[in-house]
């Protein structure tokens, strides 16, 4: 049998540098699509608002699992396959959107209105106060339930194991699988979840403070 | 020429009618007071001058611009009106000079060099030269409030609308900003103000407007309306020593 040692303990730390990987780019490609559906969300036009708010339901009703499913096995089925780390990438990408959208659509509102009167008054366009005046304070509301939702973003990728993905859980569960080591692996997968999250956290709360020390000389 | 004319303007907040029909005209220079109890409409009429209100009849222009909700016309007349408002509403993330700079360098194209000379400029009109570099929530409310008003003259406005601009602050912080709006004035800008400052409608304003129920209900020069109120109303209004 197996034991577990460097090899096994450099493989884990390889499948982290995946979860890592994963993490990031759904966040920024679903940071980019959540945002413009924040925007469209708050639109004045009401077909964008609808569709918005539609793609916001059904994502945020079924479970990330089915939309993984779907672009992996559903799409193989129709004949479009997708290889495991895209199809993963892009479902993540795609809860990301959904749930970044209403954390941001409820950031930009809840700057208070009279800001959009002084800014309109000054004959600013709708861009420019989003541009200029909304979006740096809604950014600020925004940052700890962003950081909050990134966290579990971290630890939700491991949903990507049932397309054959190896991420830092999987890859745990593989070495248990073959060493039954599981106090020593699981331990070194907790710590290593946890070195991914806390710096997380720390850096939020060290942008509120650098944010709010700027509105106070 | 009148700067601002209001032509039989109606409004209403649903079923309820705010405005009903309402006509005034203001000339260049001139400063007028509108008054009257909470609800009469005289708030939501000077909103309707800068379109921040919608009206549902009649029609208002103001420094040559016809008010209607085209977003293009609506920025061409809102760099020549300028309000402020009871709650400030300066910009809480951008320092006071930041405030001031903003509109006049990405509506009106001035270069930073001027931008900053403006702002300079304004600010020493409301007696703040030395808060260029402070953030507002560092101010105190009557600051706050001479630095929307420098940041309104920014935009080198020709008629100023003031929407209980003092009602906020207390009676201390009070006289700082009507001195600043004295002087404006005095300097002839055109001006109007919903406010509960009786005394400084009297003093300052040239004409004096009584709002009841969404009405005018009685208006004239300012030093008469006050020493012999036409209407019960008014006479009450006057009695009740302002509020």
């Amino acid at each position: 049998m197996q034991t577990f040692g460097w090899p096994e303990a450099y493989f884990i730390l390889r499948a982290a540098s995946w979860t890592i990987a994963l993490t990031a780019i759904a966040f920024v490609i679903g940071g980019i699509f959540g945002g413009v559906l924040a925007i469209m969300r708050l639109s004045r036009v009401k077909l964008l608002r609808r569709f918005a708010a539609g793609y916001i339901l059904v994502i945020q009703s079924i479970p990330v699992l089915m939309v993984l499913f779907m672009s992996y096995y559903g799409l193989s089925a129709v004949g479009i396959e997708l290889p495991p780390f895209l199809a993963a990438s892009a479902s993540l990408a795609i809860y990301v959107s959904a749930y970044l959208a209403e954390i941001w659509r409820g950031s930009i509102e809840s700057v208070p209105r009279q800001q959009w009167e002084a800014s309109a008054s000054l004959a600013l366009t709708r861009g420019q106060q989003y541009r200029y005046i909304i979006l740096p304070q809604a950014a600020r509301i925004s940052l700890p339930p962003t950081v909050g939702f990134l966290v579990q973003l971290v630890k939700n990728t491991s949903i990507v194991q049932v397309v054959g993905f190896v991420d830092l859980m999987r890859a745990g569960m593989l070495v248990n699988n073959a060493t039954y080591q599981a106090f020593q692996i699981f331990t070194l997968v907790g710590a290593i979840y946890f070195a991914i999250c806390f710096p997380l956290s720390r850096l939020s709360r060290h942008l509120e403070k650098v944010m709010n020390a700027s509105r106070s000389h | 020429m009148p700067a601002v004319v209001i032509d039989d303007v109606y409004k209403k907040f649903g079923a309820l009618e705010v405005l009903k029909g309402v006509s005034l005209s203001v000339d260049t220079g001139q400063v007028v007071a509108i008054i009257g109890r909470s609800g009469s409409g005289k708030s939501t009429l000077l909103r309707c001058i800068n379109g921040l209100e919608v009206f549902h009849a009649g029609r208002i222009e103001v420094a040559g611009h016809n008010v209607d909700q085209d977003p293009k016309r609506l920025r061409e007349l809102r760099k020549d009106v300028g309000i402020v408002f009871q709650s400030y509403n300066l910009f809480p993330h951008l320092t006071v000079g930041q405030n001031i700079m903003l509109s006049p360098r990405i509506t009106q194209g001035v270069s930073p060099a001027e931008a900053m000379t403006l702002a300079r400029d304004v600010l020493a009109q409301v007696g703040l030269s030395e808060k260029f570099d402070s953030y507002p929530d560092n101010l105190s409310g009557g600051q706050q409030q001479r630095v929307a008003i420098a940041r309104s003259l920014a935009m080198r406005p020709k008629v100023m609308l003031f929407d209980e601009v003092t009602s906020a602050l207390d009676p201390e912080l009070t006289g700082e900003v009507l001195l600043v709006m004295e002087k404006l004035a005095k300097g002839g800008m055109t001006m109007l103000l919903v406010t509960h400052e009786m005394n400084f409608a009297r003093t300052v304003a040239s004409t004096t407007v009584f709002m009841h129920q969404g009405k005018i209900w009685e208006s004239g020069p300012s030093k008469t309306l006050f020493a012999d109120p036409q209407t019960p109303e008014l006479r009450n209004f006057v009695s009740a020593g302002a509020h």
